[in-house]
This record gives structure tokens, C-alpha cells and sequence, in this order.
């Protein structure tokens, strides 16, 4: 007896120490998780999710439904199937109830991705796929061959068929090898294809060094996701064993007869000593025989049909093993795994209890047309198959092999799956425009023994159907189906949604066919006009730190800074992201708080000399002999009749008439003009113009540039702030009348050439220099130095500008509202005969008296500061829902110059109730407030000019 | 992920593009001149079908033009690209 009593005799190979459920065992190198422990006898490796019954590994592959489990070491990872766990040293795993539990700590892991063009891409490496990836890769082409598994070869590793005399997997190892040395060719190992989008854009994901555990270099990418534009796409990717319901069909001990197969010709295991056979069909022969042959007692192999193939029953009758045909399973017995299986007659008669503690069922083979379906092809119903295929498709992809279900009675051969697989190959690389020579030598094949019709068994029939499992991961029984049929539904959609079938993470692929099947059974329907439930990608699951790559962090989003950006860290400033900008909100000194620093900082604005970093604003030139007619077009108000030398604020709508956004236009010379756009909106303004210029008036001889990062720009704003400016530009006169309002000069500023303009976001006298962004820090540290200016951030400005009554595109503003409603019937010019919303302002909508207007108001307690967002009511009692609302509050601040707090919102019919009492729900309080005109600092205009 | 032949640069991911909507919808030559109604149609009615689709893409990530494309709607399929200002081609 070795330490694994499942092992076949005489294998050797290298050991690989590993946990399960707290118990140390040993596996093999080369061993799944799944092998490894059906090597060491553990046959109930999880528990299902709604009932807690015991289950046991039921697949060999990616569609395995039950034996979930999660990997706690070397970092933790849920809801994985041992059957696609490579074992490694160091390996620590737990069996799940159907659900696992995410990491708790950050995944230390790199993911990466590739993007990747070729001429023909193959999924699937089985001998279909490496029949069309040769013939396509020999002629010449540009060929990609993805497959899920750490070796090529698919079937073949689970089959001891051989090609050229040889085991077919060591043909398809040394085939793969050949292909990948050739220029042209990339062999993905451990790759599997999940999506298959519009145009043959397929992704994929490649798992480098899950397999390695805690060797795994550091360096190398865990994950990579591949995104490939194919020319022409090929799909080997085989076919899925189903099963069949019968009363105890998911205890430990049932397994697909394939994957029987494949566990004792590959992983060299034997999935238990004495077995009884379930088959629809011929292929579980195969296994039985295999599985004799590898040690493993065949008590009976249970036929449903009358007629197997003649050639298979002799090869039994050499070996003993008895075969009853019309014969089905009726139950599989035992107390957390199987110990006997009953059987009898299909219909009735006298049924026999027969020990085993294997079951092996074949329900027959489904074709994975998971792709193809994803690539919007369509299905057909295959009648010699009982399942569907490939059908009609308008996208340059073919499916190849068993899984365009060549074979056609339910059992793959070998030979005509090469062939249909190199005819695609031929197929793709010729429409993909290349030149391919006939004679391309394929492997010879043994002969393989005529097969007999396969018979469509969806369900043993039963009086109780409580243990009859359709979908083994989601617990869904044929009394579950029948309930659904019972109640009404009669499309397979619905009682997917009802039931919950197919809807498990396994994506129904053992289960979907099979629920297809007891529905159309049910309502006594032929499957085919049934039909089968949509196929969406993901084929299997993927990791979100995949598809994250490296974009995660600080490389989630470009991050962008000014000029200016390392002095404002050194000064400790806050930062708030402004779109991709990081700006700062505010500089607290040692002991400050974020409403002491900004109340400082606004102080120091009013009262003193204050500076912000205005980097950031959007700024587009606007260059050509039609500059000032596009921009009268594109404002509400004239900017043709702006003078060279001076400034003008705008407003821009949409057609629709509602705000989208503001800034200033800077006339730099008859043809030329600076405009500036909020910070957030640079690039939707630049769309905006080229949209407008390409589609509508071509004729305008007009080009727009963004040179926003080409320019930085210093807010200088105080009483103060024409002292400072006369001190660090001497050459400039900076008096009121050689220097007005809403005018620009240029000049030089700390010996840095720049252009100065008089324009204020706060209402103080204030000016913005602006000079090359590689002297932005040079000119920021300049009027820094002195240590008079004091550095002010975003919530300042914000502060500032809304005591002004200065609304924010987008916070003040959301689509909905016109440049009147702000209050700004000013800027809205009567004269031009036509812009862009002028036709809405006409509109009956646009004049209704109850439109929210941008007005201020006073909390009447002064200290009481309202959240953003917050609605307003009429009455100070809540009525019953729904409550009526009158609008809702933009921006609320403590004002440092009101010695209070106040708050811009949006009110219906806001101007007729300035002095009104409105109340704000906030919690369980209703606050009183009084509306006020949107202006409550210096409503005269009084401090602009110092 | 469809790719999209921009006719100023070839076929190109459509994640280089911004969709414009519905093609052939002017800017009104005089919008002063119409009713309400007609203003409104102009501001939001846009076609709908199931089939072929005459609808604006921009180039935003590449040329950054505007041009037209004639695609089905069921099958994402583009039957034909053409320059902002030429006729909607007739599709078999
Ligand atoms: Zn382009």
C-alpha cells in the first residue's frame, strides 16, 4: 500500500506535499488538486450550496459542477475547481459550501495584458485544433493556438488512442513544439478563451504561474488577458459529457464516465475499485474498458438501449463484463458516497442492488459551442447527437471537430475530427487571403469500431424526483423543474431564471443541455424545437484583477498635475481630483483643521493677498479668418464685437438652451482667440467646437487647439494683490486706468514672459498671469517668496465665488438649467440673429414660471451648514410621501466674510420667493432657511477694482 | 468590440471612437422660422429601427473627424463608411 492508495501501480514521479480540509497529503507532479485527491481517496470534497450534501469530484475539466474549493495558501482565492487546480508543494485548500470568501488582504500579484493580432486564431489544442493550426501555420500564416490546459493535446490526454503508432499524446506534444518554433506562431498554454465578441475581437485570459504556488516569480505577470483581433477564428474546443438525472445522481462516487477515463489514462488514478456503468451510448465503453484494464472491477455496465455496438460487446464479453441492455440506473445508494447502485429495466421490472463505490455515466456528449453562440452564430439540433451545433454565422468563424459535432451518433473519431480540423485550418488561412497547398500529412489513426445510434436519455422516471439533479452546483432537481413547468413556464429562459439552473459558475455546462432536455420531456416537446438558453461570455470565470491588469492604483486613471504640484505637496496641501487633475483643496498650518485652514485662506483673499495654482483650466485656441463668427455662434453672447486687448466671460448651451459651460474669451488679435473652459469640461469643449466645425459649418475657416498644458496659471487675488504685482512687474502699469478690468497685457513677471489678465473668480481685484508651464513653479515660487501671498486652494475659490453668486458648471448646474435661471438673462444676447439654444429660449418649456432658479439662502441658525443635495420643502411639517420638492441645495459653505453659513440652490420659481422660509429635511430635522438673492457678498460690485 | 472602418484611417477598435447618434440630422437652416413642434423634432426625435442605421462617429482617440457609417443594429454589421457631408450610399 503507498501513501496513495488510489494510485496505479508502478507510477512513479515526483512528489508534491499538499493540504486539504486541515489533512496533509501527497500528489503527484503533473496531479490537479482533483487527482490528487481521488489519489488519496477523498471522495466527498465539498458540500453543495443550498442542501449541504456531500459532493464528490464529478469531471475531469473546466466543467466540473461540484467539487469547489478555495485556495487559502499562498493567497487566498475563491471558488475554484480542484478539477483545474494544478497541484504544487505548499498547496493549502479547503472544500467550499458552494461559496467561498474573498482575500483579505491585497493581492501582491502582477496581471498584465496583450493585445495581439493574427491571421487565423485556434482555441482548443485537442487533435481538430492541431490539425487546423498546423495546415494554417505551415502555409505561412500568422497563427495564435490557445488552450485551456497545461499540455496540449485535449481528448487525446484522456484516451490511450494512438497516431502514428504512438500514444496520441506524445503526437501532440511534439506537434504543438514544432508549430511553436515556426516564426509565425504562438502557442498559449494554460489559455482559455472566454469571449467572443463583434469582429472576432476574442479575449482571453493566460494563467503564467498559478501553477507554481509560492515559486512563482515575483516579476512575472499571474494573469494575463489577451485581447485578439482575428482575421479568421477557428474553434476545436470538443465537447462536454452530460449525465443523466436519476434518484442520487450527485453523490460521491457518480462520475462522468469520460472523466473516469481520463483520470486513470493521465493522472493515473483510479476513481475507485469496483464500478457500475450508466451509458446512452458507446463512449463509456471505451472507458470501462480502460478502467478494466487500468485495475478497476467493471460490475456491470447498465445499457439503456437494445442495440450497443456489436464490436464494444465483444470486447466486454472477452474481459467478463456483463452488459444489460434497456437497462438504466434507478438509483445511486450509500450513506455520503456511493456503496451500491440499483438497477433495472428502462420502464419497469425487477430492479438489483449491485455494490460499487463508482458510478460512471454517460448521458452522451454536448458540443461546445459556447463561442460560436457568443459570436452571435446560431444553433441546430442534431438529432444522431441530442444536442446542439453549430449553425448559420455571419462572423468569419467556423467551428472545427466534435465541436461542430463531426462524428455525429455521440462518439468523437479520432480520424475524422483530424481531417474536419485541417480542412478548417485550409479554410481560414485561404479566406484570410493566403495561398495554401493541398497535401498536408496528417497522423494516421487507428481504426476505430462502427458506432451504434446513441439514445437520448434525459431522465430515469421515478414516483419522487427530490434527488434527480439537473444542475449539481445550483442543487436544482427535476422536482425543481417540474414545480417551474407546473407553474406555467414553457420557455427554457424562464425556468432558468425560476430554477436558477445554469446560472452557477459553471455557466451549466454538465447541467444546461440536460435542464433543456427535462423541460422538453415535461411538456412533451421535442428538445429541438425547445431550443437552449443563451450563451454569454464569460465561458469560464474570470478574475477582476485580470481584467484590471495594471491599471490599478495609481495607474487606475492618468493622473494629472501642474507645474506648480511638487511645492504644493512640500506645503502640505489636501489635494481633490478635478477630472484627471489633482488639485489643491486647501493648506492647513500645524493645528488647522479643513474649516479653520479655509476660512483663514478666504480671509486672506478679501482682506489681504492670496494666490491659487489655476493651472488647470481648459484653454483652447481658437485661430482663423471666421474665429469671431464661430465664437458668436457658439456663445450666447457677442464675442465678434470683443476688442483686441480685452476680455470677455461667456456662456455656452446646448441646443436644448440648457448651460454647458463658461469661462472666458481672451482677444489676442482680429483672427485669434484664448478661451477657457472649466476644468473639467476641457475636453468636451474641444469636442464640442471640432463637432460643430466638421459637421455643421465646414465652410468656417477655423481651428481649434487645446494648449492647456502648454500654459500655467497663477491666480493673484486681495486688495493687496496690485502691490505685489507692481513689485515683481516693475514694466507694467498696473494702475486701474492703464490696466482695467476684463483687459490683458503682456509682459514680464519675475523676469518670466507672461501675460497678465484682470479677471476675477472671487470679486476682488484679482489678476491671473499666465506664463510657459516650464516656468510655472519659477513664477508660483516668485510671488511666494516674499511670504506675504497666502497659497489658497479649491474649496476657498469654491467659497469665494459662491458668495459672489458665481454658479459651477455642474455642481450649481446638471443639464437641466438655462443661463436664465442662474440668473444671467445678461449674457444672453438679443441682438445676434441666431446661436446655439437661442431657438430653446422660446420655448414654452423655458419660461415656465416654475423653472428652479439659482438663489442663495440663509439657514436661520447661522451655524448650521447644510448638506449639499439637501431638498427643500415648503412646509415645516412633512406631509406624506411622495413630499413635494421645490429644488435642492448646489453648494453650502461657512463664509468667512458673512460670519455665517450660506447655500446657492436651485428652486422652483427661486426669484418670486426671495424672503420666504423654506424648510430642508436633514435627517430627522427639518431646517428652517430664508431664500435670498444668489449675490450675498458685495452685491454692488464695489471691490473688483481695489 | 467592433472595428470600425474610419474612412480617413482604416478599420481601427471601436474604443477609439465616440458615437454621434443619428446621421443626417441638420442644424435648421432658420430655427426662428419654425413651430415648437418642429424645433423639438430637430431636439429630440431621433430614429430607432431594427436593421440598417445611418448614425455619426467620431475619431476621438485617432484623426479625430467626424464621418458617417450605415450600420445594422441587429447584427452590428457596418455596411458602409462615408465623409460627413456625403449622401447616405444605398445598401442592397
Ligand atoms: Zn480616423
Amino acid at each position: 500500500m503507498t501513501a496513495q492508495p488510489y494510485r496505479r501501480e508502478g507510477v512513479t514521479g515526483k512528489t508534491v506535499r499538499f493540504r486539504f480540509d486541515g489533512r496533509d497529503y501527497e500528489g503527484l507532479e503533473g496531479d490537479t488538486l482533483a487527482s490528487a485527491l481521488l489519489a488519496n481517496g477523498v471522495r466527498a470534497v465539498a458540500s453543495s450550496v443550498k442542501l449541504g450534501r456531500p459532493r464528490g469530484v464529478y469531471a475531469a475539466g473546466c466543467e466540473e459542477p461540484n467539487a469547489l474549493v478555495q485556495i487559502e495558501e499562498p493567497f487566498p482565492e475563491p471558488m475554484l475547481q480542484a478539477t483545474t487546480v494544478e497541484l504544487y508543494d505548499g498547496l493549502v485548500a479547503t472544500g467550499l459550501p458552494g461559496q467561498g470568501r474573498l482575500a483579505d488582504r491585497p493581492d501582491p500579484a502582477r496581471y498584465d495584458a496583450v493585445h495581439a493580432h493574427c491571421d487565423v486564431l485556434v482555441v482548443g489544442a485537442g487533435p481538430a485544433g492541431i490539425a487546423a493550426a498546423g495546415v494554417a501555420a505551415r502555409a505561412g500564416g500568422r497563427v495564435i493556438l490557445a488552450d485551456e490546459r497545461p499540455e496540449p493535446g485535449g481528448s487525446l490526454l484522456g484516451t490511450t488512442e494512438t497516431l502514428d503508432g504512438r500514444p496520441g499524446r506524445e503526437w501532440a506534444a511534439e506537434e504543438v513544439a514544432a508549430l511553436a518554433a515556426l516564426p509565425e506562431v504562438r502557442v498559449l498554454r494554460r489559455t482559455t478563451v472566454v469571449g467572443h465578441y463583434d469582429d472576432n475581437y476574442v479575449v482571453a485570459v493566460e494563467r503564467r504561474t498559478n501553477h507554481l504556488g509560492a515559486a512563482a516569480p515575483a516579476e512575472m505577470a499571474r494573469e494575463r488577458v489577451w485581447r485578439i483581433r482575428a482575421t479568421r477564428v477557428v474553434l476545436a474546443t470538443g465537447g462536454h459529457e452530460r449525465f443523466v438525472a436519476f434518484a442520487g445522481n450527485d453523490l460521491p462516487g457518480v462520475m462522468l464516465a469520460g472523466a473516469a477515463r481520463t483520470y486513470a489514462n493521465h493522472y493515473r488514478v483510479l476513481p475507485g475499485r469496483r464500478a457500475v456503468v450508466f451509458t446512452t451510448d458507446d463512449s463509456a465503453y471505451a472507458a470501462a474498458l480502460d478502467l478494466a484494464d487500468a485495475g478497476v472491477e467493471i460490475a456491470a455496465i447498465a445499457d439503456v438501449r437494445r442495440a450497443p455496438g456489436e464490436a464494444w460487446a465483444a470486447r466486454c464479453a472477452e474481459r467478463g463484463i456483463e452488459v444489460l441492455t434497456g437497462y438504466v440506473v434507478t438509483a445511486a445508494k450509500g450513506e455520503g458516497e456511493v456503496s451500491s447502485v440499483e438497477i433495472g429495466p428502462r420502464g419497469a421490472g425487477a430492479t438489483r442492488e449491485v455494490a460499487a463505490d463508482l458510478l460512471l455515466v454517460s448521458g452522451g456528449w454536448t458540443p461546445v459551442v459556447h463561442l460560436f453562440s457568443q459570436a452571435g452564430g446560431t444553433l441546430r439540433y442534431d438529432e444522431g447527437l441530442g444536442a446542439f451545433t453549430p449553425g448559420e454565422t455571419r462572423q468569419a468563424v467556423e467551428a472545427a471537430g466534435f465541436a461542430r459535432g463531426v462524428g455525429g451518433t455521440g462518439v468523437r473519431t479520432l480520424r475524422a475530427c483530424l481531417e474536419d480540423g485541417a480542412e478548417a485550418g485550409r479554410r481560414a488561412l485561404a479566406a484570410a487571403g493566403f495561398a495554401v497547398a493541398s497535401g498536408h500529412r496528417l497522423p494516421a489513426a487507428e481504426e476505430e469500431p462502427t458506432a451504434a445510434p446513441a439514445e437520448h436519455l434525459w431522465l430515469v422516471e421515478a414516483g419522487d424526483y427530490g434527488t434527480h439533479f439537473v444542475d449539481l452546483q445550483r442543487d436544482v432537481t427535476v422536482a425543481d423543474v417540474l414545480r417551474a413547468t407546473g407553474a406555467g413556464l414553457t420557455s427554457v429562459e424562464h425556468v432558468k431564471r425560476y430554477t436558477t439552473a445554469g446560472t452557477a459558475h459553471d455557466q451549466g455546462k454538465t447541467s444546461g443541455l440536460l435542464t433543456s432536455g427535462v423541460v422538453a420531456h415535461a411538456l412533451g416537446v421535442d428538445v429541438a424545437e425547445l431550443g437552449t438558453t443563451t450563451f454569454r461570455a464569460p465561458y469560464t470565470p474570470v478574475s477582476f484583477a485580470a481584467l484590471a491588469g495594471r491599471d490599478r492604483g495609481p495607474l487606475h486613471d492618468p493622473v494629472r498635475v501642474t507645474a506648480m504640484h511638487e511645492w504644493h505637496v512640500a506645503r502640505g496641501a489636501l489635494f481633490e481630483n478635478a477630472g484627471q487633475w489633482k488639485r489643491p483643496w486647501y493648506y492647513p498650518r500645524p493645528g488647522e483643521d479643513m474649516e479653520a485652514a479655509v476660512l483663514r485662506e478666504c480671509r486672506a483673499a478679501r482682506e489681504d493677498v492670496a494666490a491659487m495654482d489655476a493651472s488647470t483650466l481648459g484653454k483652447i485656441d481658437v485661430v482663423g479668418p471666421d474665429a469671431a463668427v464661430f465664437l458668436d455662434r457658439l456663445y450666447t453672447n457677442m464675442m465678434s464685437t470683443l476688442k483686441v486687448g480685452s476680455i470677455r466671460y461667456g456662456v455656452m448651451c446646448r441646443p436644448d438652451g440648457m448651460v454647458f459651460d463658461d469661462g472666458t474669451v481672451i482677444r489676442l488679435a482680429d483672427d485669434r482667440f484664448l478661451v477657457t473652459t472649466t476644468t473639467g469640461n476641457a475636453a468636451a469643449v474641444l469636442d464640442w467646437m471640432e463637432e460643430w466645425l466638421q459637421t455643421e459649418w465646414p465652410d468656417l475657416r477655423v481651428h481649434c487647439t487645446s494648449v492647456t498644458e502648454q500654459w500655467a496659471t497663477v491666480a493673484l487675488v486681495g486688495p493687496r494683490s496690485r502691490a505685489v504685482l507692481a513689485r515683481l512687474a516693475p514694466g507694467l502699469a498696473v494702475g486701474n486706468d492703464s490696466f482695467p478690468f476684463m483687459t490683458w497685457r503682456d509682459t514680464e513677471v519675475a523676469g518670466i514672459e507672461a501675460r497678465v489678465c484682470r479677471i476675477s473668480f472671487s470679486g476682488e481685484l484679482a489678476y491671473e498671469i499666465n506664463v510657459s508651464s516650464w516656468f510655472g513653479l519659477a513664477l508660483w515660487e516668485a510671488v511666494m517668496a516674499s511670504g506675504e501671498v497666502t497659497p489658497y486652494g479649491t474649496e476657498t475659490m469654491h467659497v469665494l465665488r459662491a458668495e459672489k453668486g458665481f454658479p459651477i458648471v455642474g455642481q450649481d448646474t446638471d443639464g437641466t438649467v438655462t443661463p436664465q435661471d442662474l440668473g444671467m438673462e445678461w449674457i444672453v444676447s438679443k441682438k445676434k440673429a441666431d446661436f446655439i439654444g437661442k431657438r430653446s429660449y422660446a420655448r414654452a418649456d423655458t419660461s415656465r414660471p416654475d423653472r428652479k432658479h439659482l438663489v442663495g439662502l440663509l439657514p436661520e441658525d447661522p451655524g448650521v451648514l447644510l448638506p449639499e443635495g439637501a431638498h427643500l420643502v415648503e412646509t415645516s411639517a412633512l406631509p406624506e410621501p411622495p413630499v413635494p420638492t421645490l429644488g435642492f441645495v448646489t453648494s453650502s459653505y461657512r463664509s468667512a466674510a458673512l460670519g455665517r453659513t450660506f447655500a446657492l440652490a436651485l428652486v422652483s420659481g427661486g426669484r418670486e420667493r426671495v424672503g420666504e422660509r423654506l424648510y430642508a429635511p436633514v435627517g430627522a430635522d427639518l431646517v428652517p432657511v430664508t431664500v435670498t438673492s444668489h449675490v450675498l457678498y458685495d452685491p454692488e460690485g464695489a471691490r473688483r477694482d481695489g | 468590440m467592433l472595428l470600425i472602418p474610419c474612412p480617413w484611417c482604416g478599420p481601427r477598435d471601436e474604443a477609439e471612437f465616440h458615437y454621434g447618434g443619428q446621421a443626417h440630422v441638420a442644424y435648421p437652416e432658420d430655427p426662428a422660422a419654425l413651430s415648437d413642434e418642429e424645433w423639438a423634432r430637430y431636439l429630440f426625435f431621433r430614429d430607432n429601427p431594427k436593421g440598417l442605421f445611418a448614425e455619426r462617429w467620431s475619431h476621438t482617440a485617432g484623426c479625430r473627424r467626424w464621418f458617417n457609417a450605415v450600420r445594422d443594429t441587429a447584427t452590428n454589421e457596418i455596411h458602409a463608411v462615408y465623409r460627413t457631408g456625403e449622401p447616405r450610399p444605398v445598401i442592397a
